[in-house]
């Protein structure tokens, strides 16, 4: 989403700033993400819906046919499809080209493995349709260590075939992680390469990601880079608002700095269930279902939760950290998946907040859903590898050893000179 | 010449959803979403393709004189975004 604030006659009139507005809630979201299906064709470690294998509740055409409809009353201007990987139901390319009919625009994410140069040509001649690749790494090396062997191959070629469809400023998706974040320069070239645009999103403790947070999630001096950079380059890069913790770290970064939760996003996941963001597939953020009976203007509008989740909050541990206007105490998701108290400090807190309190005790939630596939595939990809320890040439010798040589390391020998 | 002198009219793909501080805007071409951070502002947006000028849309929306330049300023904005267009207006016919 871009979004721009700009246009405002100054003085303001209104009672209240459009962050406050904002924190009370529209009459409809501005952005809604749609999960169509938990099925994937992948096993990213960080998938943030855990998702693997199809649900046999999802949604049928018809239902989400009704969704779209109702969409298209509340006047929700687009929708995010994702995933699962979205391109894999029989009826996607039909449900995309109802929603655009219907002036729902749609913005989806894709792992490209249905990217065929038919499908691209089909998108480069509709206006209301958005891509969105996920690429997790500049490098074939980095992106398959988290999405997969062969994950990386396969983004490519969904963008070389969007490129000479002439799809124009599709996006490239990255979730910023420890091993990628010194790799944004290298994202920006592949996006000019392709003639798309670079999106940059945090990484959340969600779904599988809840297991791998702790090895992927940037360390305290790379949050630094990644704001830095993200002021440096900010305007060429889209963001989606997700990094708004790292503005305590000076002057805020450009886009909404709040969490939305429930105020203007929400997620809609495949069986219709309906969660107030889309980093909170959790029984404690379950607002209600598309299929009951009001549908899901109803939720939206008259869930307990939702109306909970905009009515005044409390700053909490941080209301007295000086920083609280800028970050206004981080990401909902992040705090409840790591455990913390969600009136407390982001875990990622720029000013080490989050550290002390990770020290501290906690107990992380169960999960309450897991699409994961039960058996791992050959596209899971393998985070713990095997590796020799670098101080050691060879392995350690036991004491029983029978080889002359045991223990004799050439390089570690001392040749006596001349002179000495 | 200002921008209040001149005939203008909200893009054709531009859809405006009403909310309590003003509007969304939302263009379907270039994805871009604005907010209109006041109900006056909205008002004005809607009235532009009626009026032969800027600056009488902005009298019919009850805007105060001494608001105009802001406007004209605001009206700036969003055609930057192509969320409104100078209308051309054809002679003669």
């Amino acid at each position: 989403m871009s979004v721009q604030t700009s246009a405002r006659p100054a003085p303001m009139q209104g009672p209240a700033s459009l962050v406050e507005q904002f924190e009370r809630g529209l009459d409809a979201p501005i952005c809604l993400t749609w999960e169509l299906t938990y099925a994937c064709n992948l096993e990213c470690a960080h998938c943030l819906s855990s998702s693997g294998r199809r649900d046999p509740r999802e949604l049928t055409t018809g239902q989400c046919e009704a969704v779209i409809d109702e969409l298209q009353r509340m006047q929700v201007f687009y929708v995010n499809i994702g995933g699962g990987e979205p391109t894999i139901r029989p009826d996607f390319w039909h449900l995309l080209q109802y929603a655009v009919d219907h002036q729902v625009g749609v913005k989806f994410s894709t792992n490209g493995v249905r990217m065929t140069p038919d499908r691209a040509r089909l998108l480069a001649s509709t206006d209301y349709v958005d891509v969105q690749i996920s690429v997790d790494g500049a490098t074939a090396e980095v992106n398959d260590y988290v999405r997969g062997p062969g994950s990386y191959a396969t983004a490519i070629t969904a963008l070389e075939n969007l490129a000479q469809a002439g799809f124009k400023d599709a996006k490239i998706s990255v979730v910023v992680t420890r091993q990628n974040v010194t790799q944004l320069d290298e994202f920006q070239s592949l996006a000019r390469k392709y003639g798309a645009t670079l999106r940059l999103t945090r990484l959340r403790p969600s779904g599988r990601g809840a297991h791998v947070w702790d090895e992927l999630h940037p360390l305290p001096e790379q949050q630094k880079l990644l704001y830095d950079w993200l002021v440096a380059n900010g305007d060429d890069v889209l963001t989606g608002d997700s990094f708004f913790h790292l503005s305590a770290f000076g002057a805020p970064l450009p886009g909404l700095n709040l969490c939305g939760a429930g105020r203007v996003v929400c997620l809609i996941d495949p069986v219709g269930d309906v969660y107030a963001c889309p980093f909170a597939i959790h029984d404690s953020f379950l607002a209600g279902n598309v299929l009951d009976g009001g549908g899901f203007r109803a939720v939206w509008q008259e869930s307990e939760l939702f109306t909970s989740l905009r009515s005044p909050q409390t700053g909490g541990a941080c209301a007295s950290c000086s920083f609280y206007d800028s970050c206004r105490g981080g990401c909902m998701a992040a705090k409840f998946f790591t455990g913390l108290p969600l009136d407390g400090p982001d875990p990622e807190c720029v000013q080490g907040y989050g550290e002390q309190a990770l020290a501290g005790e906690r107990t992380l939630p169960a999960p309450s859903q897991d699409h994961s596939r039960t058996v791992a595939t050959r596209n899971a990809p393998v985070l713990l590898q095997l590796t020799r320890r670098p101080d050691l040439a060879a392995p350690p010798v036991s004491a029983c050893t029978e080889s002359p040589l045991a223990g004799f390391s050439p390089a570690a020998t001392t040749v006596p000179t001349k002179e000495a | 010449m200002t921008p209040l002198d001149e005939p203008w009219t909200l893009s054709a793909s531009v859809a405006l959803r009403p909310e309590p501080f003003g509007a969304l805007a939302y263009h379907f071409g270039n994805r871009k979403l604005t907010f209109l951070k006041a109900p006056q502002l909205l008002e004005v947006v809607r009235l532009l393709a009626e009026h032969p000028d800027a600056r009488s849309a902005l009298v019919a929306a009850g805007v105060p004189t001494a608001q105009h330049r802001a406007y004209a300023a605001a009206l700036e904005g969003l055609a930057d975004a192509d969320m409104v267009r100078r209308r051309v207006e054809v002679e003669g016919r």
